[in-house]
Parts: structure tokens; sequence; C-alpha cells
């Protein structure tokens, strides 16, 4: 099991907001919610290859900016009835800092 | 708290919708038990005719399976016709003593054929059209037996003939009215519509009626004699004289029937407990017999069910699709006339095009559409909508265009296009996607239709054909969109004017005031609503509603326009199309720093720089602003560009100073957010080189002042702006361009642009508005200054502050090796 690394303070990331992170994986999504939970998913949509950083965060889900799929932050999985999924990252609050795994 | 119980009698499409809505509102109040006479889950009757076509199976056309009533904890008796309602005990019981209580009851008990008194009619081989049972009867009839006769001219009795015959019968259809289907069409529609019948090979005997059905030597009818004597062969006959509520069950109950059971507008019968929805019901008098009425009712029924006590049902106008593959045709409402109407008719016997609108008092009434029916939903929309067409009354023949000019190759007859013509340019979908998901998915609605399949879900341009072959696909169970009405998303049910009005009227502020005080459904929202939230809230309460950078879409949080590979393009704003050696000393200095691997001309004549990655935006700017440049607002729902010709300043035709006037105007409009884009043009002369008549605001010179254009659009649709005024001044040109984009700003729903607005509200309106009176034009002009008064540019703006230029900024991990506990 990898370890916990630092992104950043809570609070730059703006609330429905996300960061880009770039890591050796790639491109992840960091997304805040209203509620102050934090996600993380391979900034990539499975329809097209999409930025997910850069769409709407609402509830617990997340609407790509190219072709409006909308995929859930938890698990990465496209709502119904399209499907696919895109990598979900281990992410957590600690000290108001986030904290992001590389499985 | 133990569950109340629901008993629904019925397994059929009105039954079954009601339960689906119900769940969708109270998914735990009830316990459910269905009660089906049919020894099969719900299906879609509606399909039975292709069914029996050969174009599909039952497997197809079943809509809940089994597993659907199980997984929402449903019991299910199929098989099973219940008798006998005790309301004094509360109990439903059949004819073997099975016997059920319920706390409220749900009758959705259909209506069953009408067979007229013939001799004969209880014969082997006579058969009416109702169920699978009936169905599969016809297909077997059809492969052991060569003649068929169908009693009965009308949608249900043409759909038989035309499967049987397809399955190779020799079909005559008798009729006893003068032409077919004479409550959906007129004479001349119907014989159209027969003629093309007649060339698929089926036979008609109108104004005849039967005598007697003739038993042949093996106690099978064997034919047909009618009143005049004439007898034709007949080893199926199929009565189709139309159908009655089946009311049996409610009448045994000694519930109140006339022609149905007789409910309020809430669904609920005499009985208290009772509630009906469907063929069986008799709503102000009238029981339907199409689908789309039906689901109304299942809505409003179960919204009661669910004890929300908010809908009513108030009648459905209804309108007609014959499915018969290759048939188009489309009626609505009152098409026959008569006193006080006016009929507007286009005939085209050899083009096979029959249109008909019949008018009162300039609305429509009813249409009727043969060959040609693109324009069948927006017709019936009105009808439905009694909408003034006073305005539109010389053009309302030749349609709204509902269909876009590019992308599905010019098709606009949904019926006659073969499965493999591509309908939806955007995404790809042919037409028999679409057609094979509408009925292996049961679905009933546009928008369902675009979830599932993506056609039409993108620009739009090829939605109003979607939507036929939708009608055509489920014929009378369609119900176009009402877009005055329709919500805003799933997140709600409100209408964007109820909302725009609602933050009007309660100057709400913030979009979490907005879905707290109007109940919206999701915690906040989704990426449809919330936008249009933003944008209302800042139109409506400049500086005092604050903008929220998280409920725009990226290109306007971003400031720059997303491409498919993620990475952005960027616009430096030329005023009025002019630029200095300077300034594309600048561009080309940043697109060689920045290695911008794609420079171009936008449509709107400015300087694109595509590929430039998000983190370098901020330095990009930084650059440009250097030279002076600011942002080009080309991502946003808001002022594109003002497009200039060289005008009298140069031009030896020129008669004003166009650069000059598109100077002002874009100056003037810089950082104007809008409900979609919205772009400008300037001509110095009619001939018109800025092409000002596909713009949004369209000013054209002339030698004695400007003649001002609104509402055209170059895009999906391209729609010739129209003449709004003539002015003298550039001041004027301001103003009353002004006043025209401020009253829009105030008024269009999110996501309309121009055309579609004016569209919506008449052109006599913005007319009065802008220029009906003075002092409202200046208020008009004076509140789209005051809103863009303090705009600050957002390259500047991301390029001075920390906190926003974070939104640019890549997070580089620090990568931790090694193992944690």
């Amino acid at each position: 099991m990898s370890a916990w690394n630092r992104v950043c303070a809570l609070d730059e990331i703006a609330p429905l907001g996300s960061r880009v992170v770039a890591s050796h994986h790639g491109d992840i999504a960091i997304f805040r919610t209203d509620r102050d939970t934090v996600f993380a998913l391979h900034d990539k949509c499975p329809h097209k290859g999409g930025p997910l950083s850069q769409g709407i965060v609402h509830g617990d889900t997340v609407t790509c900016p190219l072709h409006g799929w909308k995929l859930g932050l938890a698990d990465g999985q496209a709502v119904a009835p399209d499907k696919g999924c895109s990598k979900p990252f281990a992410v957590k609050i600690d000290g108001g800092e986030v904290w992001l795994r590389l499985d | 708290m133990k569950k109340q119980k629901l008993v629904v009698v019925g397994n059929g499409m009105a039954g079954i919708r009601a339960v689906e809505e119900l769940l969708k509102l109270a998914p735990d109040l009830y316990d459910i038990t269905v009660f089906g006479s049919e020894p099969h889950p719900n299906y879609n009757r509606i399909l039975l005719s292709p069914v029996l076509a050969g174009e599909m199976t039952i497997q197809d056309i079943i809509l809940n399976p089994l597993q659907w009533y199980a997984d929402h904890d449903i019991t299910l008796y199929t098989g099973k016709t219940i008798t006998k309602i005790d309301r004094v005990k509360r109990t439903v019981s059949t004819s073997d003593g099975f016997e059920e209580t319920y706390d409220r009851l749900l009758l959705a008990t259909g209506s069953t054929p009408f067979i007229p008194p013939i001799p004969g009619k209880d014969l082997p081989g006579v058969i009416s059209y109702r169920d699978i049972r009936d169905t599969d009867e016809m297909i077997s009839a059809a492969s052991d037996y060569q003649h068929a006769v169908v009693i009965g001219g009308g949608l249900l009795g043409l759909e038989a003939a035309n499967g049987l015959a397809l399955r190779g019968m020799n079909v005559t259809v008798v009729h006893l009215a003068p032409w077919l289907m004479e409550r959906q069409l007129d004479r001349v529609a119907a014989g159209m519509l027969q003629k093309s019948l007649e060339a698929k090979g089926l036979n008609f005997l109108l104004e005849k009626s039967t005598e007697a059905l003739i038993r042949g030597e093996a106690g099978r009818v064997s034919a047909i004699r009618f009143k005049d004597g004439l007898e034709i062969p007949a080893d199926l006959v199929v009565v189709a004289a139309g159908i009655r509520p089946n009311t049996t069950l409610a009448e045994s109950a000694k519930l109140y029937c006339n022609k149905g059971i007789v409910v309020n507008d809430t669904m609920q019968t005499y009985d208290p407990r009772i509630y009906a929805v469907g063929e069986c019901v008799a709503h102000r008098g009238i029981a339907y017999g199409l689908v789309a009425p039906l689901f109304e009712q299942a809505k409003v029924c179960a919204n009661h069910l669910a004890n929300f006590g908010i809908a009513r049902y108030t009648g459905s106008v209804t309108s007609t699709k014959l499915k018969v593959t290759g048939i188009d045709l489309f009626s609505a409402g009152n098409f026959m006339g008569g006193e006080g109407t006016d009929e507007i008719v286009l005939n085209d016997p050899s083009g096979g095009v029959y249109k008909k609108l019949v008018l009162k008092n300039d609305t429509l009434v009813g249409a009727v559409l043969y060959g040609d029916t693109a324009d069948g939903a927006w017709y019936f929309q009105m009808v439905r909508e009694a909408k003034n067409v006073n305005e539109i009354r010389d053009h309302l023949m030749f349609g709204q265009s509902a269909v876009g000019d590019v992308g599905h190759a010019g098709e606009s007859k949904a019926a006659s296009l073969p499965d493999t013509a591509e309908v939806c340019g955007c995404n790809g979908v042919c037409k028999g996607t679409i057609v094979k998901a509408i009925k292996s998915q049961g679905l009933f609605t546009l928008d369902e239709v675009r979830k599932h399949t993506k056609a039409s879900s993108s620009c739009g341009s090829c939605t109003g054909l979607v939507e036929q072959i939708l009608a055509s696909t489920v014929g009378g169970a369609y119900t176009p969109a009402q877009s005055k009405d329709k919500a805003v998303c799933g997140c709600t049910d409100h209408s964007h004017g109820t909302v725009r009005a609602a933050i009007r009227e309660r100057h709400f502020l913030t979009i979490a005031q907005v879905m707290k005080e109007m109940e919206w459904k999701t915690p906040n929202g989704c990426a449809s609503c919330r936008p249009a939230l933003n944008y209302y809230l800042i139109s409506t309460w400049p500086g005092e509603a604050k903008d929220d950078p998280q409920s725009r879409f990226i290109n306007e949080r971003a400031h720059a326009n997303i491409q498919k590979d993620g990475t952005y393009s960027v616009v430096p704003r030329m005023w009025g199309g002019l630029t200095t050696p300077a300034e594309l000393r600048a561009i080309a200095d940043v697109a060689e720093k920045y290695q911008v691997p794609t420079v171009k001309m936008t449509g709107g004549a400015r300087v694109d720089l595509l590929g430039i990655k998000k983190d370098d935006l901020p330095k990009v700017w930084a650059d440009l602003g250097q030279a002076g440049m600011v942002s080009g607002h080309a991502y946003g729902k808001s002022i594109r560009t003002v497009k200039t010709c060289v005008g009298a300043e140069h031009c030896r035709f020129g008669t004003q100073k166009s650069m000059s006037m598109g100077v002002q105007l874009e100056e003037m409009l810089f950082g104007m957010w809008s409900p979609h884009k919205v772009k400008l043009a300037v001509s110095g002369c009619p001939r018109n080189c800025a092409e000002a008549g596909i713009k949004d605001v369209g000013v054209i010179g002339v030698d004695s002042g400007y003649e001002i254009y609104v509402a055209g659009n170059g895009g999906i649709k391209t729609e010739v702006a129209q003449f709004l005024c003539k002015v003298k001044t550039d001041e004027e040109v301001k103003e009353y361009s002004g006043a025209f984009l401020q009253l829009y700003r105030e008024e269009g729903f999110y996501l309309e642009r121009t055309c579609h607005y004016v569209e919506r509200v008449g052109l006599d309106h913005v007319k009065a508005a802008v220029l009906g009176d003075a002092g409202k034009r200046r208020e008009l002009y004076e509140r789209l200054l005051f809103a863009l008064q303090d705009y600050e540019d957002p390259w500047t703006e991301a390029v001075a502050k920390p906190a926003v230029r974070r939104e640019y900024q890549t997070i580089v991990l620090k990568e931790v090796s090694g193992v944690t506990a």
C-alpha cells in the first residue's frame, strides 16, 4: 500500500470546485463538494477523454465539460444510461489539508 | 408505522404508469398489489401493430418485466380477474374466491372492443384486436388462411390490415363511413391515405354495412355478406369498430359511471378511496383512447396517491399518428373546421402532400398533415396552448422549419427515411438506432430518446426529425414537450419563466436561496440549472447578486474556450474587427513563445490562438495585456463580436461609417452576459458585406441613417433577421439596439438565442417595448448601461489576483515513496 501525499490546503479548492494534480498516473482531479468532502478521479472522462476537473460539480456528481456525461465522484461510474468508469483514488482531509494516495 | 395497502386493478399501461409515477414521489408509502387479467407483465399495447407486422416480437414490447415488480416489492397477480369490489369491507375478489383488502384502490381496467351485434360474430375466426392473444391469433391465421376482412377503417383497423397484408394475407377493409379514419382525418387526407394503402395491396369497401358473417363447412367463418347483397370470402374477420370503457367492475360496485368511470380532476371516483385512470375513465365527459392523456392522468393520480395533493388533470387535446411504415400522417384538434373557422390548405396530390390548418379567432384549433408532418409537433403545441397566431398567420402554413438546415442531409420526412439514414449528424445516430431504442427501451419522450441514443442532444438541429420518428413509432403515446412550461431540468418542476419571475418578484440574490425557496429536489442543482440560475440572478440584480464561478460552464470560469483535448483557445478582443501592427506583433510573439499550434481567423473575424495549456493562460493574457488587449469573450454566453465592413471610411459605396459604429457598439457591450451568445454586425450600405442579416442585432447603413434588424441567426437554423426600426444617429443605434438586448437579457430563457426568444414572445412584443414608449426604451437602455458599468476585464483580474490565478495552476505532487502502516 502506497503512502498518503499532501495535495494542498482544503481552502485552496473552491467549494463545488476542483484542482488538477499531476502524478505518475497522469492528471488526477480532486473535487470538493459543498459539504466539504473531497473525491479524486482520474482526470479523463470514459466517453472521449474530457478533463473532468473542468466540469461542474453538483451533489456527489461531476458533469464532463465536453459532452455532458455525468460521473459519480465516489466510484467514477457514469450515470445511466451512459456506461463507463473513471478510476477513483483514495483521498482524505486531515487537519484542513487534502491528502491523496496513489494506489 | 404499518404501510397502507394500495391495490391496482389492471396491469396495463395506465395503471402501471401511475404506479411508476407514485414510486418516484413516495417509494415507501404503500404495499402495492397489482391484478391483471392477462397472463403477461405490463407491455406496450401500442406496439402490437409492429408485432403483427412482424417487425417486433412480444418480448420486445414488455415495458415492465417481472423483475421490475419484484425489485419494487410489488405483488403481481397475472391471469387473475377481479370481479367484485366490496367498498364497505374494502376488499376486491376474484370469481374463484381470492380476496385482497385495500386502503386505496386504483381502477385501470382499460377498455373492451366494441363488437356490433352482427349474426355470426361469435364464430371461430372472428376476433377483435386488443391484446397479445388477439395478435397471436391473427399471426397464426395468417399462416393458415388467405382471406382477411377488417371491419372498421379507423386507426386500429388500418394497422391491423397493414400487418395482416405484410404477413401475406389478402386483406379487405370494410368501413361504414364515407372515408377512412373519419374521426382523425378529413376527406382529402383520407383519400390520399387510401391511395397509399391500396398501393401496399390493401382493398377497401367504404360505406358498406355488414349484414352477416357466414359459417363455413369447418365451422369457421368463411365469408362476409353486406346489406347490398355483396358477399366476399373471409377466413379471418377482425372487428375494429371502436372501444368502450370497461366499467363492468365499477358498475357492479355501484360506482357512478357515465360513458366511463366518472372521476374528478384529481382522478378520484365518487368513492374517495377509489381512484381510476386510463381508458376506463370518463373525465369531464370524455373517455380517452390514446396513451398520451392516460399518462397525464397517471401522473396526476400518483400525485394524489402520494398525498401531495397539488396536481390537477384538466383534459387533453389529442393528436394522432398512424403507425404504418412509410406513411406520414398527423392530425390534431378540430381538423374539420365548421362555423366560425377559417381553413388554410395546401394540396399537392401528385407530390403526395396535403396540409390543412383550421383557425378560429386567430388561434390554431386543428391540423391535418399528410405526406409532410415535420411541423406536426409545432402545430400541436400551438393548438394546446391556444396561442394567438395573428402575427405569423401569413407564413403559418410553411411551418416552423422545426428541422434545422444542416446535419441530416436536408431530410425532413421521417417516415420515408431508411433505417440507415443518419438523423443526428453530431452524434452519428441513424434512424434505425433511434427506432430500436424507442421500441426496446420503451421510450415515450424526446428527453428519453436523447438520453439513450444521444440523438438531437448536441446542437438540436434534428430535434424535429427525432420527434417525428418518435411520433411515428409510438403513435398516440407521443406528447411533444411544451417548451413554455417545461421544467428547467430534473432538479425542479418549475419552468424557466416561473424561476425568472420569482427571482425578480421575490428579490432572490443567491442560488442557494432560489433552490431553498423554490424547493429544488437536489442539494445543489446540476450542470443545467446552476448556470441558468447564476445568469438569471446577475442579470436581474446587477451589482447585488454575486457571480458564482462554480456555476458557470468551464469556458466562462476559465475565460477561454475548452477544446476537445482539454487545451484552450484564446481570442483577444479587436474592437469592431480593427487591429494594429503592434497588436498583431504581440499576438505573433505570444503564438511563438507559447508554441501555439494553430492560429486562425474565427467566424466573427478575430484571431484565434488554439491549443494553449490551461496553466499557460494567465501568462498568455499577461503578455497580450501588455499590448493593451483584453478578453474577446469568444467563449461565453455573452457579447461575442461586432463584425463590420469597411464602410464610408474607405469604401466607395459606403453610406455610413460602419467601422466606427461597430467599435462603439462593441465597446458599449463589453462584458455583457446574456442568455446565449450574442453576435452583431454593422454594414455600411445595403450590400451588407458584414452579413448583418443573420445576426442577433444587424445594423445596415443607408444614406438617411441606419436600419436595425434583430433576431437573425446563421447557425443550425438559418434565420433572417427581422426589421425592427430605422434611426438616424449613432447614439440612436446604441440606444435602440441596447434596449432590445436588455429586453432579451431580462426576458430570455437561458440558452435561448434571440431568434428563439423573439419567436416565443413575438416581434410585436419587442416592438411595443423598444419602439412603443420612448421612456421605457430609455429605461431599458439605462439598465443595460448600469449592468455593464463596473465590468472588469477577466484577463486582468486573473493575472492580478492570486486566488483567481490558482484556478489555472496544476498541483505537482511531491510523491512520497515507500510504504505506510
